[in-house]
């Protein structure tokens, strides 16, 4: 609740499938590449061309449907959305109007401790559009990059059950990482690789809903966080200060920080939707749809609830590794091979490799790390082979270079010394050589235990196995 | 009697004796045009240098015993609406008066790969969207039977230079009749053949569920030819239909025997002239005398037929057409004042009266609010109308119309009136609209000397029967007789 308020929120969320080619032609479906090389007389809209649908398109988005506890409309149509615009050059877009390919789901969020499951209204596919190209270098002119025109997007409709801002994003955080798991999606934010339309409304809790507003162009998950904050904000402003809010679209600007109108109700396009007579009916066997339910692996809340129930880890530590495919594909292959406990290999996981891939900004599979190499370092440190603080030392290189553990531990020589013939020949030499804190010791220093212990471990070089030395110098003292 | 003149059958069997060679022939087709064109107009580019060189081409594979296709070397015109390859193609529009298509139209690989002889491209109706090829930004195209008459439409310029010998075989293309009703008003054979059968591709689009390219030709036997060579599967159409397809031409025998004709009484209702009415049931016992037999029949939801085509085929247009809008290619309005400003003049001016009346009618029923009273019902006519037919072949194998109600207008006589101008197509709209496959083939002439056309409907995918049907009257009564030009 906001002043008062509460807020309802809908998305709809486009996520750009990464399939190898385009929806309707040949095409590569590829991001980044030279500006119009990603084209051909279909993704172009030239007279007489006509699409051909990429089944592949629809296999993914029915893992989608599966994966949010949609049903699958096996057979459905796709239909044309009439509008102009440079960047859509057959001037409508192939989408799915009336029959979507799935609906009437669900998703499981998680937030502030508490599940709350989100409605899925639907999921449909449809064709991107291009991109304007703006510049000064243009003489006053667009230009238009046809490159995305035609890659295959998934549009998922919610319902309107998110309360907050932080919820929403939390959905959204969701969404991706269960797009990450299916693999149909790159979730690359910064390539628009997921982008989303929020639908808002305030109302004092026991009134009916609000008037609810659109916001386009919200093309990150902190600028949805942002948007919903500022049009909730604005809202509950203009109801306080006795106005209306009018059914509106409104376009987000995240640079200001501020939405503005775009058009009222009454200036809402007309679409004028049809099915389109190019396309035959989607008809897809249960078989398939059966298939592809079995493809579908343990999704981020199967798999937070396990690790919580079985390896009796935190919830924020599960629910960190669960949201990440490559985490917790890590951490999973790390419980099947290895023999450490599950706190070991978790630890290094949300510890060292996080704080890596957050400030390089990589991901898992771009460093050296392999499960086979973490439980080896695990093993070493169980062992007490190296210290922790050398663990951390190998982990650094196992980040960066294809080396086996033994080799790193061996060059950067971090074995640590077990034997206690050696260790109490140090602690002889080391208590001969200090008189003074054995005898601050023998006098109630008991902190010189401490410093007998570190000047053991200077005289090692670090490689004293520190436990075994303390236990040691500890015995010789009393023995003194 | 000039090489221009003899039948694609006849050319073929002269080339493969070497009797002749395509060069000899392709030269006396331009003559003819030289002689002919400019009062018949049926061209919107001619292309004599590549027509040569392949021609040449052609003799010299000949010479060295390739197995050819037997349409190899005949001079063949294109309707200006599917796309070739390096030469202009305009739909007759200025809005693609300069256009020039980076591909080839499915149907001009198979031309090219059969080693057909392409003369140019040839006249039509604006986009295909009329019935006499006066909405032409270009031009207006003659009938060669009478300069002062249209020669039907949209595929005017095809049944034209067919007619006038300034092609042996064309490419038309029919949405709602533009093939059968200037093949019925220019006395030529035109097929439109089911939905499905031959691939869309590169045809650019008017109304996507209802065109179908098909040929135009002078007898029966070369349309088969034609049409042989341009039918099949292609991956890159949706709707073409995946099967095999067999050689028409030389399966035709023109045995009747035992064929049932149906004769729908809707289309010999009014507004259809006493003389068609009488040429076709005559032609009906032309085929009863052969060995046919017949009995009326009655598709009752005839009279709707009309207004569901134009609301199904102005509503797909209006989204066909959306993407002529001055940003990639064609015609852009000059002195526009930012992007709306552009588009408005762009499409105001590049295209003409008829095809902004389609596009708004096509835009009004579509629009929310209108959809159900309008498109919906359309396409519920739609199933309706292809029901009756449905249940029409069970108990008949091919069903006799005329091809349009009455013999060629003058040129302007309905330029003024659409409703009149539409009306012509009572007899043809209902074939696309159940997707089936028609024939018009030449009747007999009326008393202007102007010829009438018979058209005969089948069941999908029967072209077989259709066209041995055609070719048995055809021989009985003697078929195409050239235009005295």
């Amino acid at each position: 609740m906001v002043k008062g308020y509460e807020a309802v929120i809908g998305l709809e969320t486009h996520a750009e499938l990464s399939t190898e080619s385009k929806i309707y032609c040949d095409c590569k479906n590829q991001f980044g590449l030279e500006v119009n090389s990603q084209v051909c007389p279909i993704c172009m809209g030239m007279p007489g061309t006509l699409p051909t649908l990429n089944e592949k398109v629809v296999d993914y988005a029915i893992k989608m449907g599966h994966a949010l506890n949609c049903r699958i409309n096996r057979i459905c149509k796709q239909d044309r959305k009439n509008y102009f615009y440079p960047d859509l050059p057959k001037a409508y877009q192939i989408s799915q109007a009336d029959v979507p390919l799935c609906e009437n789901g669900y998703v499981d969020i998680l937030s502030e401790g508490e599940i709350r499951r989100i409605g899925i209204t639907r999921i449909h596919i449809e064709e991107d559009a291009g991109k304007l190209l703006h510049s000064d270098k243009f003489d006053g002119a667009s230009l238009v990059d046809l490159n995305r025109c035609g890659v295959p997007l998934i549009e998922i409709v919610s319902e309107p059950d998110l309360r907050s801002s932080s919820e929403a994003k939390i959905y959204l955080e969701t969404l991706k990482s269960i797009l990450k798991y299916l693999d149909i999606c790159d979730c690359k934010m910064q390539e628009g690789s997921i982008r989303c339309d929020v639908n808002v409304s305030v109302h004092k809790p026991g009134e009916p809903l609000g008037t609810r507003t659109e916001m386009k162009n919200v093309n990150s998950f902190s600028a949805a966080l942002r948007g919903i904050e500022y049009e909730i904000n604005r809202q509950i402003e203009v109801l306080e200060a006795g106005g209306t809010i009018t059914q509106e679209t409104r376009r987000w600007d995240d640079v200001k920080g501020i939405s503005v109108s775009m058009r009222s109700k009454e200036d809402a396009q007309d679409y004028r939707y049809f099915p389109e007579p190019d396309l035959l009916t989607i008809v897809v066997e249960q078989s398939r749809v059966d298939e592809l339910k079995e493809q579908i692996p343990e999704l981020p809340n199967a798999k937070l609830l396990r690790y919580v129930n079985e390896y009796n880890i935190t919830l924020k530590e599960a629910t960190f590794v669960s949201e990440s495919v490559e985490l917790a594909g890590l951490f999973d292959e790390c419980m099947e091979k290895g023999s450490g406990a599950p706190k070991s290999y978790v630890s290094w996981i949300v510890g060292d490799l996080t704080k890596y891939l957050n400030e390089t900004g990589s991901d898992v599979s771009d460093t050296k790390i392999t499960a086979d190499k973490l439980i080896e370092l695990v093993e070493a440190i169980d062992k007490k082979t190296i210290s922790n603080a050398g663990g951390k030392k190998v982990f650094a290189v196992l980040l960066k270079e294809d080396k086996a553990v033994r080799d790193i531990i061996d060059e950067l020589g971090l074995s640590q010394v077990s034997d206690t013939e050696f260790l109490e020949k140090l602690a002889d030499e080391v208590l001969a050589s200090n008189e003074k804190s054995v005898s601050d010791f023998k006098n109630g220093k008991t902190n010189a235990l401490g410093y007998l212990v570190g000047q053991c471990m200077k005289a090692s070089k670090g490689k004293a196995n520190p436990g075994m030395m303390r236990d040691i110098i500890t015995k010789k003292l009393a023995e003194m | 009697m000039g090489l221009y003149e003899k039948s694609a059958a006849q050319l073929s069997t002269m080339l493969q004796n070497k009797e002749i060679s395509s060069v000899e022939l392709t030269k006396s087709v331009f003559e003819r045009i030289e002689q002919t064109e400019e009062s018949v107009c049926a061209y919107l580019t001619l292309d004599e240098e590549n027509a040569l060189a392949k021609a040449a081409e052609v003799d010299k594979k000949r010479m060295a015993g390739e197995k050819l296709s037997p349409i190899a070397g005949i001079p063949t015109a294109v309707k200006d609406n599917i796309s070739t390859k390096g030469l202009r193609t305009t739909c007759a529009s200025k809005m693609l008066e300069n256009y020039v298509p980076p591909f080839d139209a499915f149907v001009m690989k198979k031309l090219r790969s059969a080693d057909a002889v392409v003369t140019g491209k040839v006249n039509m109706d604006e986009f295909a969207m009329g019935s006499s090829t006066e909405t032409s930004y270009f031009k207006k195209t003659k009938n060669p039977f009478d300069l002062n008459r249209i020669p039907g439409g949209s595929s005017g310029g095809s049944a034209a230079a067919v007619a006038a010998g300034e092609a042996v075989l064309a490419l038309g293309s029919d949405t709602g009749g533009s093939i059968r009703q200037p093949a019925s008003y220019c006395g030529v054979v035109g097929l439109k053949p089911t939905y499905g059968a031959v691939s869309r591709y590169g045809l650019v689009a008017f109304a996507s569920s209802l065109d179908q390219i098909g040929p135009v030709a002078r007898t029966v036997e070369d349309a088969a030819m034609l049409y042989s060579a341009i039918c099949g599967h292609d991956s890159m159409d949706a709707t073409s239909a995946f099967r095999e397809y067999p050689d028409f031409a030389s399966s035709l025998n023109g045995n009747v025997e035992g064929l049932r004709i149906g004769i729908p009484k809707e289309y010999f209702g009014e507004g259809v002239s006493d003389e068609v009415k009488a040429a076709v049931l005559d032609a009906v016992k032309e085929l009863e005398r052969l060995g046919a037999s017949a009995k009326e029949i009655s598709l009752e939801s005839t009279d709707y037929a009309l207004s569901s085509y134009y609301i199904i085929s102005s509503a797909e247009a209006s989204s066909n057409l959306a993407r002529f809008d001055g940003v990639r290619y064609g015609f852009r309005a000059e002195n526009s004042d930012g992007l709306v400003d552009m588009y408005e003049k762009t499409r105001s001016q590049g295209f003409g009266a008829e095809v902004k009346r389609r596009i708004m009618l096509g835009t009004f029923v579509l629009s929310s609010g209108f959809y159900d009273a309008y498109y919906k019902k359309a396409k519920l006519l739609q199933m309706r109308i292809s029901a009756e037919f449905s249940k029409a072949f069970e108990s008949v194998d091919v069903i006799v119309a005329p091809t349009v109600p009455t013999t060629a207008f003058k040129i302007g006589e309905n330029t003024d009136d659409p409703l009149k101008m539409y009306a012509t197509d009572i007899c043809t709209v209902t074939v696309n609209i159940a997707g089936l496959p028609a024939i018009s083939v030449p009747c007999v002439h009326d008393e202007n000397r102007l010829p009438i056309g018979l058209q005969l409907i089948s069941n999908k995918f029967t072209e077989d029967i259709l066209l041995n049907t055609a070719y048995a009257y055809e021989k009985q009564t003697g078929g195409f007789v050239s235009p005295k030009l």
